[in-house]
Formats: structure tokens, C-alpha cells, sequence
């Protein structure tokens, strides 16, 4: 129904604009990640795999890589246990309130990050509003020190961060299965509670997959909540990968953790992708 | 104001004939201000095919609801038996629904589906699958029972969602307006299963629709509902025939509604004159066109009353056709004549005065 | 027992529910009403409960000079940023909803992937990127980066903005005379109003807060985000609740209002969620 030169003028500029700024740039970062840095702190561009071999063999990527999907995993867990019925009470339970309920859980999500993360640090922090409460009340005699500069306190950020974005899709998913059904379950003679397990619950799959991939995703690349909060204790692999840029220059090893990274989120997509649509009915 | 025959006939058309399952007492239902049902009183028997008819807007859809338990009524009882239905929550209640697009479970098998209520109830398993079986043959739909409801047409659907419905063996089996989705051929057909259907069960069935030959076809006795009240409840040939009101008369087939003066025991309406044993003042009648002929040519008996005009519009309908025919004093006439072709211009038509049956003025409602 | 009625009334399900869903909204907005409290608190950060309240620390905001700067840098930056992403994310959620060609495929999972990758990677990507071709780190740079990561948002937008128009229209359109031209200027454009511009306040108000990608590529001007992080390096002042609790402000503005031009009409259910779902490769 469109013209050629339609198509052309639609198509092109943003196919040239990707191709250079997205796509050139992560084969940039792959050809980086099998260079090596000299000695004089100059890039050397000798074609080897040098820094996937010490990927592999040294044990502190390794180790935190593994840490960063652990603290990813929990974030993920607790974005879905909070969002999940969070969203089926939005979806279901709501009635008139539910805009005004969505529009206050969106909210959040569109407040600077940082100062969402510096807020806990606040909070947690030897003299932060939590340890002064606690003391306050007689409840603890001394300062809890694991509440900030830990994995706990990452985790804890990191789930309050990434709850709303779990949110979204599982309350789209919700939102799109027809009343009908519902009823339908009731008729049949299923309280409210086997409707959920047999009815709702299977339809809302695919949401939940899509919540918790970008939990996870998100959770495993973050730096800044680590850098905050996260203490010696806490480092994440993009740590490592933000001070190889930085103060121990090794820009090749940096791209090759990143490129990594790239490939496992690409793959994570890419398996989530197809666990959805088998759990997809319409 | 209606006359003692008339209330007479209603508490006949509204109660049960035989034994009563569900009694509907008072049900009145308000959306905020709005009074989509008012004191509906209502019997169904055992094993009757009741259909509530009406427009959009009616409230028919409202009262089922009501009957299933997805809406409590502002005002008024369901009785089931001996027990006070809307007390219940739909999973409770021996009544099972099939709903306008059917509702069919997209995750789940055509088997599954219709297994639902059985396995909800923790039926054995050997005991599930026989009962199944019985009823994917019973509506025709056994070699699709590994499919899923996004393969089969809609026609399909709609006997799985029966079937679903079926299986549980409801005291009371309704119907939300189900064969609306479904072109014409498709339509009638299932009209005569949905009937043989019911024969064969034997359980009370609600039928809910706003196309009232569907009504006529397939129903013992039908509730004709307007603006959230019961305008007549008859049989589907006492309705037609002698229907209580001008709405009835027009919403069910054809009529020509004549608007007539008494004096003196002689109705006049334009050119039409006839006598009836009627108090003087303003009458309305219910003409069917197909009592009105065109005249043979031979004399008229007493009571034939006869009137020329011409004809403005000629419609073929098959075996039949519906002429439109314009008399004296602004009178138009529509007449069902046998279809034998032909144009026709002036003509004169009779019919029979004991065919002009009194109806009153339907309210306006708010 | 609940009973499932429509009524206007609404039956707020078990009770345990509903208290999870105040206890999540408490958690959520627990760290924003802390912050916007302490920063009236006069012995700044720490301390329970706050004692004197004052305004001291908004007073000391307004005589910082280097935040100033970088709020103008970053107003800049995302103006910039939100004329690219809109120049180049209109017309590829044009070419996804209607034209066929190889490569499609790829092309949206390209478009889209920023939404969900970690900044980390798309800045350092592209400060690999300007490292080859010699180009200096500047605002430029962030600029670049924003436009580039943000298209994904533009493109969602206006992606589900064309699902919901008629295609009728624009035949309707055709028959009556006019050019495949014409017709996008007179048809198609107006009824991608509320999408462009509810995709342009979105991109505004996540270019501003952005610091992921803007960390690798900045030159010697800080946007806002970098200049509260440089800050929170150094320690913790409390001049931050109140450059926080303003910030807050502001995105609760946009985005209310973003909510109202996105809904306006339907289910509050859409807006926002396609930019997950597409993310996921489910709209295309």
C-alpha cells in the first residue's frame, strides 16, 4: 500500500543511524576483547584470546560473576513475589482506584535512580534512619552494621528499584484476560481461590517471564547500587568492568567481561522469548 | 389500567405450568442511578424452555446474571426449591451458564474444558472421562476433544461451551444470547439441536436473545422484557396471537397498529369502521398482515370489513410478499399475499374484524 | 468468601492482599518520603527523628553554582537528545508496523535492545566507539548516547500509537484523492500526535535522570546526575535531599502528565507496559 520512496525514507535513516551507533559500537567492543594493553598503558591491537582465557582461569571473575547472577536471582525473586499480587489486587481487586493505584506505581520508577539508591544509603547507614529507629525504640543496643555495605543492602535496593518494572508486564498480562473467564470458573463451580491456580495464574505466565527477565537483566548489569552500597562485600561484575575503564586500565579485559555480558543478556532474551510463547494462548 | 382477565392471564403467563424450579419474586436491580430491572416477578417450571426476550437495553442480560450469581439483585428473592439461591456465590449454585462468546479456557483442551466442573469437584478420574465423552458426543464434538479452542470455528466453540456446561448436570442450564456470533444457516440449525437438545435432557433451560423469531422457534414460553419490565410472559403462539400490548404486538413479527375511536359500539379508525363491544374512547388494535387478503371479488361476510387503496411498496420474501398500501385519511395497510408476482397498483383489502385484537398502549419508561 | 459481583462497589478481596499491596506501596515510596523529609531536617543526614525543620539546605541548593550548570548541560543534553530519538524513532516505528524488508527483524531487535541491556554496555560500546574514531568526550558524546539508547522508547511509543490506528482512515484517505504523502501528513501524523509527544516527555524526563550510559562518556561538563554522584563520592551532604526532593518533584509532574496524555480514552494497562513488552520482541 506505501510507496517505494515511502518505504526508502522510512526505513533507511534510522537502519544507517542504528548501524553505526548500535550495532558498529558492539562489534567494536568485540574486536576490543581480543586486543591487550602494553605495558605503557597503550591499547595493542595483537589479535589474541588472551583476556577470555583469563576470564576463565582467574578465579575473581569468576567468582564474581557467579556473586552478581546469586544477587540478581534474589532481586528477581523478591520483584516477583512483591509485584505479582501487587498487580493481581490492581487488575482485579481495585475497582475505581485502579488508574490512580497504577499511576502510583509508575511513579517511583520515573524517580532518578540515584537518588532512589542514596535515599537507602540513608537509611541504612550506621547513623541512618533505620539504626537510629531500632535504637529508639530499645530494639537493638548497637548499630546493625550488615544493613548497609553489604549484598543485603544491594539486594534490598536493587528489588525496590526493579519491583515496578516486574510490575508491568505482569499487570498487563493480567489486565488482558477477559472477566469472562472468570466468571466461566465460577459458574463451573471454582471458588475464587482454584480460579486463580487453574485460570488466571497459567494465562498471566508469559507477564511474569517478561517481569522477571528484565529484573534479573537489569539487576545483573547494575553498577551504581554496588558502588553505593554494596561494600568490599558487594561488588558486582560491572564493577570490575567500570574500573577496567578506569583506574586499572585494561580496556581489552574490560571489553571481553562485557561482551560476555552482552552474549549471556542476548541469550537470556532470546530463552525467555520462547518460554513465553509456548505459555501464550491467544 | 388492566382488567381482571388481564391480570388473570398474567399471573397464568408468569407462573409455572407444572412443577416450579426457580422463582423469581420482586428482583428489582439499580447500576447507581440507573434502574436497569424493576419488580420482575417470574416461575420457571421443571424442564421448561423459558426464553427472556427483549432489546438491548432491556435488562435481559442483567437478570441472568442475576439467575448465575455474577449480580445481586438491589431488591427482591431467587427461590431454587427450597433454598434462596442469591444468597449463594455462582460456585455454589446447581445452575451452570454458557456465555455469549462462549468462554472457553484458551490453555486448556477442548477435554479439558469440558472436564472443568468435574475435576473442580474432585470427580474420580474413570468417572470424568466417561461423563466427558458422553457429553463431547452428545453436541457432535468428539474428534476435536485434543484440540485447543483457538483451532475450532466458532460454531465449534459454542457447542464445547454446551457441552462444558452440560457435564455438570445443572437443575438449570442458561443461555446468554449464544447463537448471536453465528450466521444465519449456522443459526437455525442450531436452534433445532439447542430445542432437541433440551428434549432429550430434560433440564430447565434460560434462554436469553433480542431476535424474537428465535424466540418463537424455539421456546415453551417466552418473557418478553422491556425497559426492566415484564411486558408479557405467554406462550410463543398465545404471544403472537393475542398480545397484551402495542410493544408485544410490533416487537414479535409484523402488525399493523390501528389507532381507533368507540362510539357507540362501532370502532372507527380512517375509513375502517367495524363493531366490537367495546366502552366509547380511544382504542388501539394489532392487525398481523397476513389476516389482510386482497379481496376475492365476492361478497363479504359479516364482520369482513373492506377497504380500497394503492400500493406504495411491494416486497418479495420468498413464498410470500408484504405489500404496503395507502388508503384513505393518511391509513397505510401492510398485507402478506401469497406471492404470484406481478405489479400491483389499486387493490382493495379486507380482513376479518375478529382479527383486530385490542392492545394497550405500552408506557413510556424513563 | 468473596462473591464476584460488577457492581459499583468493589469487593476488596482477602484481607491479606490488601495489606501486601500497602505494605508494597510503602516500601516503595518509603526511601522518596525519607528524603524529602530529611531535607528540611536541620541536622542534615542521620538522626531519628528529624528536630528542627528548616529550609537552610534549599538556600544552600540555590547558591550552588556547579549544580546550576549542570542542570542547564542536562536540560540541553535531553532537548537534544529527545530531537534525535524522535528524528530516527518515528520513522523506524513506521518501517516495523508497515514495511517489509530483510533484515526486519534484526533491525527491531537492534532498535529495541537498549530498553533492557545494562547502560554499562551501551556506553561502553560507545565509548569504544568515539575511542576508534578519535572524537572527545563532551556533552556531545552524552547527547549521542541518550539519542541512540532512547529510540527504543520513541519507537515503542509511537509503534503502539500506529497499532491503534485505523488503517480505514488512511484508505479512506487514498479513495478520496490523495497521495501517500498527503495522507501521512493529513491522517497518519495528527493521530501520532499524543504518542510523539507522550514519547517525547518520556525521553526528556529519562534523559535527565539517566547516569548509567552518561558515565562513560562524559567530557569535562557534568549533567545533574553525575554532578549529585561526584558529590555522593565525596561524602554526604544534605544539600542532596533537597536536589533529590526537587528532582522528585519534577518527574512526578512529567510523568502524571505523560499518564494523562497516554490514557486518555484507554486502559491504563497499555501505557508503559509495551515499552516492556516490546523489549521483549512481542509487539512486532
Amino acid at each position: 500500500m506505501f510507496s517505494r520512496a515511502y518505504k526508502a525514507a522510512v526505513t533507511l535513516p534510522p537502519l544507517m543511524w542504528v548501524t553505526v551507533f548500535l550495532l558498529m559500537p558492539y562489534l567494536l567492543m568485540f574486536c576490543y576483547s581480543f586486543w591487550s594493553v602494553s605495558a605503557s598503558q597503550t591499547i595493542v591491537h595483537s589479535w589474541n584470546l588472551a583476556n577470555y582465557r583469563q576470564l576463565l582461569q582467574v578465579d575473581v571473575y569468576w567468582q564474581t560473576l557467579l556473586r552478581s547472577m546469586w544477587i540478581a536471582a534474589r532481586v528477581t525473586l523478591f520483584s516477583l513475589l512483591l509485584a505479582y499480587p501487587l498487580a493481581y489486587f490492581l487488575s482485579f481487586h481495585a475497582g475505581k482506584r485502579k488508574d490512580l493505584l497504577y499511576q502510583l506505581v509508575i511513579i517511583p520508577l520515573w524517580v532518578s535512580y540515584l537518588v532512589r539508591a542514596y535515599a537507602w544509603k540513608t537509611i541504612l547507614g550506621s547513623d541512618g534512619v533505620l539504626n537510629t529507629l531500632l535504637q529508639y525504640v530499645h530494639l537493638t543496643k548497637h548499630p546493625l552494621e550488615f544493613l548497609l555495605y553489604s549484598p543485603f543492602a544491594v539486594v534490598l535496593t536493587l528489588t525496590h528499584i526493579y519491583t515496578p518494572f516486574a510490575f508491568l508486564p505482569i499487570y498487563a498480562a493480567l489486565e488482558h484476560i477477559p472477566r469472562n473467564l472468570v466468571e466461566a470458573s465460577h459458574d463451573l463451580g471454582a471458588t475464587p481461590g482454584q480460579t486463580f491456580w487453574k485460570v488466571i495464574f497459567p494465562l498471566s505466565i508469559p507477564g511474569a517471564v517478561a517481569g522477571a527477565t528484565f529484573a534479573f537483566v537489569l539487576s545483573l548489569g547494575d553498577f551504581l547500587a554496588p558502588l553505593l552500597l554494596g561494600g568490599p562485600s558487594g561488588i558486582m561484575i560491572s564493577n570490575i568492568v567500570v574500573s577496567l575503564f578506569g583506574a586499572a586500565y585494561n580496556w581489552p579485559l574490560g571489553a571481553a567481561i562485557s561482551f560476555c555480558m552482552l552474549l549471556l543478556v542476548v541469550s537470556l532474551l532470546f530463552f525467555s522469548e520462547r518460554l513465553e510463547k509456548k505459555w501464550s494462548f491467544s | 389500567m388492566m382488567t381482571t382477565s388481564e391480570i388473570a392471564l398474567r399471573a397464568a403467563g408468569n407462573s409455572a405450568r407444572g412443577t416450579t424450579l426457580l422463582s423469581i419474586r420482586n428482583v428489582a436491580k439499580c447500576f447507581g442511578k440507573n434502574a436497569v430491572l424493576r419488580d420482575i416477578s417470574l416461575e420457571v417450571a421443571e424442564g421448561e424452555f423459558l426464553t427472556i426476550l427483549g432489546e438491548s437495553g432491556s435488562g435481559k442480560t442483567t437478570l441472568l446474571r442475576i439467575i448465575a450469581g455474577f449480580e445481586t439483585a438491589s431488591a427482591g428473592e431467587v427461590w431454587m426449591g427450597e433454598e434462596r439461591l442469591d444468597r449463594q456465590p455462582p460456585y455454589r449454585r446447581r445452575v451452570n451458564t454458557v456465555f455469549q462468546h462462549y468462554a472457553l479456557f484458551p490453555h486448556l483442551t477442548v477435554e479439558q474444558n469440558v472436564a472443568y466442573g468435574l475435576r473442580v469437584a474432585k470427580r474420580p478420574e474413570a468417572e470424568i472421562a466417561s461423563r466427558v465423552e458422553e457429553a463431547l458426543a452428545k453436541v457432535k464434538m468428539s474428534a476435536h476433544a485434543k484440540s485447543k479452542p483457538s483451532k475450532i470455528s466458532g460454531g465449534q466453540q459454542q457447542r464445547i461451551a454446551l457441552a462444558r456446561a452440560l457435564v455438570n448436570r445443572p437443575r438449570l442450564l442458561l443461555l446468554d444470547e449464544p447463537l448471536s456470533a453465528l450466521d444465519a444457516n449456522l443459526r437455525r440449525q442450531m436452534q433445532v439441536e439447542l430445542k432437541s437438545l433440551q428434549r432429550e435432557v430434560g433440564i430447565s433451560f434460560i434462554f436469553v436473545t433480542h431476535d424474537q423469531e428465535e424466540a418463537m422457534v424455539m421456546s415453551d414460553r417466552i418473557a418478553l422484557l422491556r425497559s426492566g419490565e415484564l411486558e408479557q410472559v405467554a406462550t410463543p403462539r398465545e404471544i403472537y396471537g393475542h398480545p397484551a400490548t402495542a410493544y408485544a404486538a410490533q416487537f414479535i413479527g409484523h402488525t399493523n397498529l390501528l389507532k381507533g375511536e368507540v362510539r357507540g359500539g362501532t370502532v372507527r379508525c380512517g375509513p375502517l369502521a367495524w363493531s366490537a363491544a367495546l366502552p366509547d374512547g380511544p382504542a388501539l388494535f394489532s392487525l398481523r398482515p397476513e389476516n389482510v387478503r386482497l379481496t376475492a371479488g365476492n361478497v363479504p361476510t359479516s364482520g369482513t370489513v373492506r377497504v380500497r387503496g394503492r400500493v406504495r411498496h411491494q416486497a418479495f420474501h420468498g413464498a410470500t410478499e408484504l405489500i404496503r398500501v395507502e388508503c384513505a385519511d393518511g391509513l397505510a395497510l401492510v398485507a402478506r399475499t401469497p406471492g404470484s408476482g406481478g405489479t400491483l397498483d389499486d387493490v382493495e383489502l379486507e380482513f376479518s374484524s375478529a382479527d383486530a385484537i385490542l392492545v394497550r398502549e405500552s408506557p413510556e419508561r424513563i | 468468601m468473596e462473591l464476584l459481583v460488577s457492581d459499583a462497589r468493589f469487593d476488596s478481596g482477602p484481607r491479606w492482599l490488601l495489606f501486601h499491596t500497602v505494605a508494597v506501596f510503602a516500601f516503595l515510596y518509603l526511601p522518596i518520603g525519607v528524603l524529602i523529609l530529611y531535607s528540611f531536617n536541620g541536622e542534615g543526614v542521620g538522626g531519628f527523628p528529624p528536630h528542627h525543620l528548616t529550609l537552610d539546605w534549599y538556600r544552600a541548593l540555590f547558591a550552588d553554582e556547579p549544580i546550576w550548570d549542570s542542570v542547564v548541560n542536562s536540560l540541553q543534553v535531553a532537548l537534544a537528545a529527545m530531537v534525535i530519538s524522535l528524528t530516527f524513532g518515528v520513522p523506524a516505528a513506521l518501517a516495523l508496523e508497515r514495511a517489509q524488508f530483510p533484515g526486519k527483524a534484526l533491525f527491531r531487535r537492534l532498535v529495541l535492545l537498549p530498553l533492557i541491556l545494562p547502560g554499562i554496555i551501551t556506553g561502553l560500546s560507545l565509548l569504544m566507539l568515539f575511542n576508534v574514531t578519535g572524537t572527545k568526550l563532551s556533552l556531545m558524546t552524552i547527547v549521542l548516547g541518550h539519542g541512540t539508547a532512547l529510540i527504543s522508547v520513541a519507537t515503542t511509543e509511537v509503534f503502539a500509537g500506529l497499532q491503534k490506528l485505523d488503517r480505514a482512515q488512511e484508505e479512506a484517505s487514498l479513495d478520496l484523492g490523495a497521495n501517500y504523502w498527503q495522507t501521512f501528513w493529513r491522517i497518519t501524523v495528527p493521530n501520532l500526535k499524543l504518542p510523539i509527544i507522550g514519547a517525547a516527555l518520556l525521553i526528556f524526563t529519562l534523559s535527565t535522570d539517566e547516569i548509567a550510559v552518561s558515565f562513560f562518556l562524559i567530557g569535562r561538563d557534568n549533567t545533574l546526575p553525575l554532578e549529585i554522584w561526584g558529590r555522593l563520592r565525596r561524602g554526604i551532604t544534605p544539600e542532596i535531599n533537597a536536589v533529590s526532593t526537587i528532582i522528585f518533584v519534577f518527574s512526578l509532574v512529567a510523568i502524571v502528565f505523560w499518564y494523562r496524555l497516554r490514557v486518555g480514552g484507554e486502559g491504563g494497562a497499555d501505557a508503559g507496559t509495551e515499552i516492556v513488552a516490546t523489549a521483549e520482541g512481542e509487539a512486532a
